[in-house]
């Protein structure tokens, strides 16, 4: 195992942000920890990184222990982080020599490596200019591109994707893709990103409130659901009970206006389920997603917000609402 | 050897930002050339001292006045890391801390010793004229700035944003400044004011640069250096050791 994470916990006053994690990651795997914001993603990572200590746990990485060994596990990981870490007064390639020289780089491999990683994020032609000049989705990949040049065995990539537009979060996806098949490097990514979980990783971590809700390939993790979701939508009260006396509905989630219903051959059984229920205002019927996944494991909806890492001050305060109930 | 070429990576870095920040170099030549021109000339048109005249006397004073404001100042840049992350992305470098302080001090020290050398220039004008003595100068802007800076970089590392920043070190500036004989000579002092000024390590440096310019001090050389190097190393040593505590 190249990650093996051992009751990991971090507090923070009476808040747990990471509870009790555990966690082993192979070499060579794309492993993804999914959560809504504030679900303890970026602090594992920090931990992970020797940049937050542990409240209690700790973490082998590479061999090294995160507490007794921070300096030999920092040499074994790249690091990308969520908000945007290089230096907008120097230019790229200025960023990059920088790095290298940081992370000790022999002077005779540094300007191949630099090229390298210029290449390979496609920014040869832009090395010379100040990064304040690039846009969001050249900045993330000059950090993609940073965090490679020291050849690290593990890249950690916390929300690579966040904030960019769809055209360049799918030029971050296919680099990332190109870097795993050229390097061998095992890649732990933050998201809170459905469909970049399950276009990305091997394996899933689901995080919410700081613990582990489920791990496994985002396939296993759909078809663990057991079944297709039929979503209905309708006013008022139904009495949703007699639905559980069929046996081939295996798990009923009721919303204001609806409900999610999860149904071994859904196809076949649509019909039986509408008599018992009566007449709705629409039937929506799918494989299921992540998203659901993430219903299956948590009760809860899955809801993302792309704005700001944080969550906006709105999010905050009903987040807050919500557990203080 | 891997932390070498890191500390040099942090200094160059740190001259770059330096080099390319045109309005910051010229903005802190202003001040000095103010105190020189406008102060100097006004007070200097209403009282003599002893041998000197007024502008000659502060000229030294505010050479050191420029390296120790431009020295506190350059730990603003610290917390200006913290709020772009950059300061993340040094902090998981695998150096340690301590080298990270040193990268970044002695950047500062390059900073200021460039400031203070383009103030040196102006030495003619005051009747100063240029020989061995440089090379001495250098070792005591050199020891002080590393002081100086220290205390810059310490103040940052302990503070979130620049506004505190600002705040804190004009608490400490002025008094620095105005305590340190820069801008009047010592020796007439009111015993309580004497005392304070004493114990003000900025006192030895305007000495120490008066000394060795215009050829007068009050405490003599060798006295002005040995206090400079205790003050710098203390500081240096408290500098490092925050710098290991520091959160990002």
């Amino acid at each position: 195992m190249l990650i093996e994470i051992k009751s990991l916990t971090k507090k923070y006053n009476s808040f747990v942000a990471a509870d009790h994690i555990n966690l082993s990651i192979k070499s060579g795997e794309i492993f993804g920890l999914l959560g809504p914001n504030g679900a303890g993603k970026t602090t594992t990572l920090m931990m992970l990184s020797t940049l937050l200590k542990p409240t209690t746990g700790t973490a082998i990485v590479n061999g090294f222990d995160i507490i007794k060994e921070p300096s030999q596990v920092r040499k074994s990981i790249g690091m990308v982080f969520q908000e945007p870490s290089s230096d907008e007064l120097l230019t790229g390639y200025e960023n990059l020599k920088l790095h290298t020289m940081m992370f000790g780089v022999p002077a005779n491999l540094r300007e191949q490596r630099i090229k390298e990683g210029l290449e390979l994020v496609g920014l040869t032609a832009e090395k010379n200019q100040l990064v304040k000049k690039y846009s969001g989705g050249m900045r993330r990949r000059l950090e993609l591109a940073r965090g490679l040049s020291h050849h690290p065995k593990i890249i950690f990539l916390d929300e690579p994707t966040l904030g960019l537009d769809p055209n360049a979060r799918e030029q971050i996806w296919a680099y990332i893709k190109k870097l795993v098949k050229k390097e061998n490097v095992t890649i732990i990514i933050t998201t809170h990103y459905m469909d970049e979980a399950d276009r990305l990783c091997d394996r899933i971590a689901i995080i919410d409130r700081g613990k582990i809700v489920a791990i496994d390939s985002p396939e296993n993790l759909k078809r663990k659901i057991g079944g297709d979701i039929i979503q209905l939508k309708f006013k008022g009260e139904r009495n949703l009970n007699s639905l559980k006396k069929l046996k081939f509905v295996k798990k009923i989630d009721k919303f204001e206006n609806g409900a999610a219903l999860t149904v071994s051959d859904a196809s076949k059984h649509l019909q039986e389920i509408l008599k018992v229920i009566g007449t709705v205002e629409s039937v929506e019927m799918r494989t299921p997603t992540l998203n659901d996944v993430f219903l299956h494991y948590t009760g809860k909806e899955y809801h993302q917000n792309g704005e700001s890492p944080e969550g906006g001050f709105f999010e905050k305060a009903m987040t807050y609402r919500a557990r203080s109930k | 050897m891997s932390e070498l070429s890191g500390l040099l990576a942090i200094w160059e870095r740190e001259f770059r930002v330096f080099l390319r920040e045109k309005s910051r170099i010229f903005a802190s030549l202003l001040s000095p050339l103010m105190w020189l021109f406008i102060f100097g000339g006004g007070v200097g048109s209403a009282l003599s001292t002893s041998s000197f005249n007024y502008q000659t006397f502060i000229y030294p004073g505010i050479i050191v006045m420029s390296c120790l404001f431009t020295s506190i100042f350059y730990g603003a840049y610290v917390i200006w890391d913290k709020r772009l992350d950059f300061l993340k992305e040094v902090i998981v470098s695998p150096l340690s801390r301590t080298t990270i302080f040193f990268g970044k001090a002695l950047g500062g020290v390059t900073d200021a010793i460039i400031q203070a050398s383009v103030l040196v220039l102006l030495g003619p004008i005051f009747g100063v004229h240029y020989g061995w003595f440089l090379i001495p100068l250098y070792a005591v802007l050199f020891i002080m700035i590393t002081g100086l800076v220290s205390i810059g970089l310490i103040i940052g590392s302990l503070m979130e944003s620049p506004e505190g920043f600002g705040l804190i070190t004009s608490l400490i500036n002025f008094p620095l400044f105005f305590l340190s004989g820069a801008l009047f000579p010592l020796d007439n002092l009111p015993s309580w004011l004497k005392g304070i000024t004493l114990m003000n390590p900025v006192t030895y440096g305007v000495d120490a640069v008066r000394s060795l310019m215009l050829g007068t001090s009050t405490f003599g050389l060798f006295k002005d250096v040995l206090v400079l190097i205790a003050f710098a190393v203390i500081i240096v040593v408290i500098g490092a050791w925050t710098f290991s505590k520091m959160k990002v």
